[in-house]
């Protein structure tokens, strides 16, 4: 195995970076969601024991960041238990939430229990679109919650998901994290996969609107400098290289989905091949270290050309393994977003078809919710039963 | 910051000792920062009671007499603009 992954002793780095999907139940529907479209499918969720042990063994191997999210993690009501065992352990836990399910007394008993963070996701600045995107009646309590957030004394950060339905509003967004004093604000690009995936010719934005968007986070930024933080990454498929996708495959992130299985990334379950190990069979050290999913694409010794030969790749890993899979059928292929990749045409082409349908109403593809009733209908039509 | 201010961490950001890391680590949202072995020192002397002054006194006292004064100043200075300490 080459450089990456290994420390200055040659040991392979620790998974750092823990995300416990508690579930994948949530009372919102966003159309953005990057969760599988088989929700529905999930209904065996790992007991509290499970994923008590599960914190105790990845803390052991060196876990130190702790996201609790979903789905909406809310809806566990272990929550407080995993939460309590997690700063014990001396994880720094953050947890990712619509803020729907909370209320005062509930955030103050997490900061009991030893939550260090909160971050509270929006869908918009205003009432009408969030709960439109959001499919609930969501917007004032999640005010609410943000303002009660801060009132006890958590650092707070704001998640905003950008698409083309709010990417002109930035400016509004951006005004509104300050007035509700949010220690970082994080305008998140969509991650085209799951119900994304699926509603993407309606949610993907146009260039001109990432331009004109980028400009105004760029002013922000310099003038709350010191502030309030703001984190504004442009899609990268509007560049010509690509990110370096979870910091390279089984470097930093481990992901447990809510039935347990480990995941170097949280789509990656779309890879084909792979053989999705569950914490339920095996030990968290044996899937970091030796299982085959955490080694398929680990360093650089799996990579073809362009990729092999090029002086980049400590950069960007090559890029994103399910961007590769979806746009050229072949995981192990050069992220298509770099200029370099011989089907980078072809996503431009895509991109560019997309771009033509914004402003259209497009009859055939309706903007998707995320919930069961639709994630079944989805199960049933695909098995054809 | 001055010689006579009482540095104390910010309730944003934690700070410990990582085992599996053999080193002291800045904690805070969904992120971390790993720190040099002086600067671990430096940082767990910060608890809201000691002045700057004091905790070059106490490193000194620590290390053998060295002069750490240059050392100190400059890690509060940057870990104050990081916002991960404030005077008290
Ligand atoms: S993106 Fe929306 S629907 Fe999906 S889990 Fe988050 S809040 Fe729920
Ligand atoms: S060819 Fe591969 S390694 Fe080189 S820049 Fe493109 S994606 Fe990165």
């Amino acid at each position: 195995m080459a450089g990456l992954s290994l420390n200055n002793n040659g040991e392979l780095n620790p998974p750092l970076w823990l995300l416990a999907e508690l579930t994948y139940s949530c009372p919102l529907q966003c159309p953005y969601c990057s969760n599988p479209m088989e929700i529905a499918n999930y209904k065996d969720e790992l007991s509290t024991e499970d994923w008590l042990r599960v914190l105790h063994d990845a803390r052991k191997m060196g876990s130190t960041q702790l996201g609790f999210s979903g789905g909406e993690p809310l809806v566990r009501k272990d929550l407080e238990i995993l939460i309590k065992e997690a700063r014990k352990l001396g994880y720094y836990s953050n947890l990712i939430t619509s803020g729907v399910g909370m209320d005062g007394e509930r955030i103050a008993g997490f900061k009991e229990a030893g939550l260090d963070h909160i971050q509270v996701s929006f869908q918009a600045s205003d009432e009408e679109l969030n709960n439109f995107i959001a499919g609930t009646d969501s917007f004032k309590h999640k005010l609410e919650m943000a303002r009660e957030v801060k009132k006890q004394g958590y650092p707070m950060v704001l998640c905003f998901v950008l698409h083309r339905h709010n990417t002109d509003k930035v400016k509004d967004i951006i005004e509104l994290a300050i007035a509700l004093e949010a220690d970082y604000l994080e305008l998140a690009t969509t991650q085209y996969y799951g119900w994304a995936n699926h509603n993407k010719e309606q949610l993907l934005p146009t260039r001109k609107q990432i331009e004109a968007a980028e400009k105004v986070a760029h002013q922000y930024q310099e003038k709350m400098k010191d502030k309030m933080r703001i984190f504004y990454v442009v899609p990268d498929y509007f560049e010509d290289r690509p990110k370096p996708c979870m910091n390279g495959w089984g470097n930093v992130f481990l992901t447990i989905t809510p039935d347990g299985t480990a995941l170097p990334c949280h789509s990656a379950r779309l890879i084909p091949g792979l053989e999705l190990p569950n914490v339920k069979d095996h030990s968290i050290d044996w899937i970091w270290k030796d299982s085959p999913d955490f080694n398929k694409f680990r360093g650089y010794d799996w990579m073809k050309e362009p990729c092999r030969s090029c002086d980049e790749k400590e950069k960007d890993f090559g890029g994103c393994r399910c961007q590769a899979l979806m746009q050229t059928g072949d995981a192990a292929n050069t992220d298509p977003v770099c200029s370099k990749s011989p089907h980078h045409s072809e996503l431009l082409e895509e991109v560019r078809r997309i771009e033509g349908l914004a402003g259209q109403t497009i009859e055939e593809h309706p903007l998707v919710f995320r919930n069961m009733r639709v994630s079944k209908k989805i199960i049933t039509s695909s098995t054809g039963s | 910051m001055n010689k006579e201010s009482i540095p104390t961490l910010s309730p944003l950001f934690r700070f410990q000792w990582e085992e599996a890391q053999q080193c002291h680590v800045v904690l805070y949202p969904e992120g971390m920062v790993k720190l040099s072995q002086s600067a671990g020192e430096i940082m767990k002397q910060v608890d809201g009671e000691k002045s700057v002054t004091t905790i070059i006194q106490t490193l000194s006292d620590l290390f053998d007499g060295a002069d750490v004064s240059d050392d100190v100043i400059a890690f509060i200075t940057e870990a104050e603009k990081n916002g991960w300490i404030e005077p008290k």
